[in-house]
């Protein structure tokens, strides 16, 4: 009867009926990609490289696998990209599949081909790993102090994050006891400060319980004087102070460029949070009595997210980028797993005898760098509206 | 502006305390200790290791540690674990060598960058931009070690000089022209890597701020009351796209320490970078430390400076 009357309502005012978008915001994304030639380039470059990452994962890894980075062939050193494995001399098991190297083979004969495709999982993790908690912090810590950063925070509060954190740390350092009980008391401080809040005492003082909650320190600062001391390290001594110190792993590499790489993402979010906070549709929104965490999850966040993608698809590039380099100094990787950093750093000695075991992890490295980057530069004009609706 | 200075400094102190103690705290707490760096030498006997702890305070508890530390520093007394060399003194001697690096490389920067981005700007769409746009994506995305042996090989083949390292082994002292040609082969290399990315980024910055301000009113006025072409660009545009670029002055500064490491390493130059490695491999922390601490400084002086040339140059700021 509604509908009825709707189109009743329309026929006789004359007001053309509101149509949903002719197309979807995805299909004019993709319509806009497509056009953007290097862009679209960027992406198919990025597909090609997951596929291959992924296959190179389950074609090197287990007890037999299809490609073998691990086969040791004195007799093949370097041999040039191309050229056929000399069968009579090899014993069968150590045949390359196809019987041929298709880049080659290093200074201990192992293929170059097995070992770029398993060295392309490595930068594809790292990439996507790394680049995951840095946007997860960001938007986390970026969010509060975007959207809660008028709050402030107490002395109590202060003196409880202090205690635990203390406690925490001491655990971690291994003098077990004396954490444990710190982290005790600050569990116990806590349920105290819960309790205190539900039923004031009368017998305390009333000046300690004011100590107690001064405002100190307003959230925003607090975060935002974090961010200012973090930018304060240069990233790359600070990636290899503590690669050098911790146990060399693939994760610790993924975890360190991660953690020290979520400043911008913070400052991105804070700003878009701030802008987004004193829109008519959100104060709309909070007039109508919604949630916080639906204000922030369904109506923020999704406005919020394009500028982050964007440089999340940079950041991806920089810290392919940053774990070569890591792996091209040593500190990557352990050895016998390949990774196209260290691939071309035990190349660079053979640079003029074997030129492919440089070129070859050094090129690769550059495709999928620049297609990152293109494709981040793509997704900002396709996410920029003004461009949008000039197509 | 007194007032926001005063404001501003208390400020940057403040974060550099806290930078010095996280910094401590990182060096400190990761696993494995520097007297235990090489447990195989049989000239490490535990009184050697024993000796080695009290003589660097490493059997104090953390905070008397920092307090050590820092004094020794202010008072420039901290000497490096390795060979008992005043740091201060170590540092110093590779900034000199750093500073070679860091100015050439500034100044290719700056001096390519500008026009390149200028044009791109004026001729946009064009031939011309759309190929600078390509190569500005290459060159952010190559890696740096790789592409600094790719200029060796070609750069060695063709032109028989040699490159690595500061001066070339064995010179002796030439005749000063002779010295100054060696420099220059030996400093192109290096600085021109250090560069590529800032030239690619910058250029692309120069660009977008260009296209920015052409795209003005007053611009589009000029142009109507029939100002030619060039005073448009150079006169009217160019003169407020500039003001951003004002800042970066300040921001350079970091670049000082920061970056050079892989490069430094690659061309044996011995600079500041290649020294904070060496010193991070064989846990000499004092080093780290105090490398650490200076780049913050410089980090944190550069801001100001950024900050304050805002001020200057655009008075429609106020901080």
């Amino acid at each position: 009867m509604i509908k009825a009357y709707s189109e009743n309502y329309f026929q006789k005012t004359g007001i053309e009926k509101p149509l949903a978008p002719r197309e979807s915001r995805w299909r004019e994304g993709w319509s806009l990609l497509k056009r953007n030639r290097l862009a679209f380039v960027g992406l198919v470059i990025f597909l090609f490289f997951f596929l291959t990452a992924l296959a190179g994962l389950f074609l090197t890894s287990g007890t037999k696998p299809v490609f073998d980075p691990a086969v040791v062939r004195l007799e093949e050193k370097l041999r040039p990209p191309l050229s056929h494995a000399k069968l009579e001399i090899l014993s069968s098991d150590r045949v390359p599949r196809l019987g041929l190297y298709l880049f080659g083979t290093d200074e201990l004969g192992r293929d170059v081909f097995s070992r770029m495709m398993q060295g392309a999982w490595v930068s594809l993790t790292v990439g996507f790993v790394a680049v995951g908690i840095a946007v997860l912090i960001g938007i986390l810590l970026g969010g509060i102090s975007g959207y809660y950063g008028q709050n402030s925070i107490r002395t109590d509060q202060i003196f409880l994050g202090v205690i635990l954190l203390v406690g925490g740390s001491l655990v971690v350092m291994g003098i077990t006891s004396l954490g444990i009980i710190l982290l005790v008391i600050g569990g116990l401080l806590l349920i105290f400060l819960r309790w205190l809040k539900k039923r004031p005492v009368k017998g305390l003082s009333n000046a300690w319980t004011r100590l107690l909650s001064i405002r100190a320190i307003s959230i925003d600062t607090f975060i935002m004087r974090f961010v200012d001391i973090m930018l304060c390290f240069p990233s790359f001594f600070l990636i290899l102070t503590v690669v050098a110190l911790l146990p060399a792993s693939i994760y610790n590499i993924m975890i360190v460029i991660g953690l020290t790489s979520w400043m911008g993402t913070t400052r991105f979010v804070r700003a878009e949070f701030l802008s987004l906070r004193d829109q008519d549709f959100v104060t709309a929104a909070r007039a109508l009595g919604v949630s916080d965490r639906r204000i922030i999850f369904r109506h923020m966040i999704p406005n919020a997210i394009a500028p982050v993608l964007v440089s999340a698809t940079i950041s991806i590039a920089t810290a392919i980028l940053t774990e070569a380099g890591l792996s091209f100094l040593g500190l990557g990787v352990p050895p016998p797993h390949a990774t196209w950093g260290n691939i071309l750093s035990d190349g660079k000695n053979f640079i003029f005898d074997a030129p492919w075991l440089t070129f070859i992890p050094g090129v690769a490295i550059l495709i999928v760098v620049l297609s990152f980057n293109l494709f981040g530069e793509g997704l900002r004009d396709i996410l920029n509206p003004r461009l949008r609706e000039r197509s | 502006m007194l007032s926001f200075i005063a404001r501003n400094s208390i400020q940057k102190v403040i974060t550099l305390f806290f930078v010095s103690v996280i910094s401590f705290l990182v060096i400190h707490l990761a696993p494995g200790e520097p007297s235990q760096v090489d447990p195989l030498n049989p000239k490490f006997t535990p009184e050697m290791v024993e000796r080695f702890r009290q003589q660097f305070h490493l059997d104090q508890p953390l905070t008397i540690q920092y307090a050590y530390f820092y004094r020794d520093l202010f008072t420039g007394k901290t000497v490096s674990w390795k060979d008992n060399q005043p740091v201060l003194k170590k540092v110093w001697e590779r900034f000199k060598n750093s500073l070679w690096l860091f100015v050439v490389g500034t100044l290719l920067t700056w001096t390519l960058s500008f026009p390149i981005g200028i044009r791109s700007a004026i001729f946009r769409g064009g031939p011309y931009d759309r190929s600078a746009t390509f190569f500005s994506y290459l060159l952010i995305s190559i890696p740096g070690f790789f592409f600094a042996y790719v200029l060796i090989i070609i750069v060695v083949t063709t032109l028989h000089v040699p490159v690595i390292d500061m001066e070339t082994f064995g010179l002796g002292s030439p005749p000063w022209y002779r010295w100054v040609m060696d420099r220059i082969w030996h400093l192109l290399l290096p600085s021109l890597l250090g560069a590529t990315g800032g030239i690619a980024v910058l250029s692309r910055y120069v660009r977008s701020q260009m296209m920015e301000v052409e795209s003005q009113d007053y611009v589009r006025t000029a142009r109507a009351k029939g100002v030619p072409e060039e005073q448009v660009h150079y006169k009217h545009a160019l003169r407020n796209a500039l003001l951003p670029f004002v800042t970066m002055f300040g921001l350079i500064l970091p670049g000082l320490i920061g970056g050079s490491v892989i490069i430094e390493s690659i061309f044996a130059w011995p600079g500041m970078g290649r020294m904070a490695y060496e010193a991070i491999l064989a846990r000499d922390y004092p080093i780290v430390l105090t490398v650490n601490f200076i780049s913050a400084v410089l980090v944190l002086v550069g801001t100001f400076i950024s900050d304050v040339l805002y001020m200057v140059v655009d008075p429609r700021i106020r901080l």
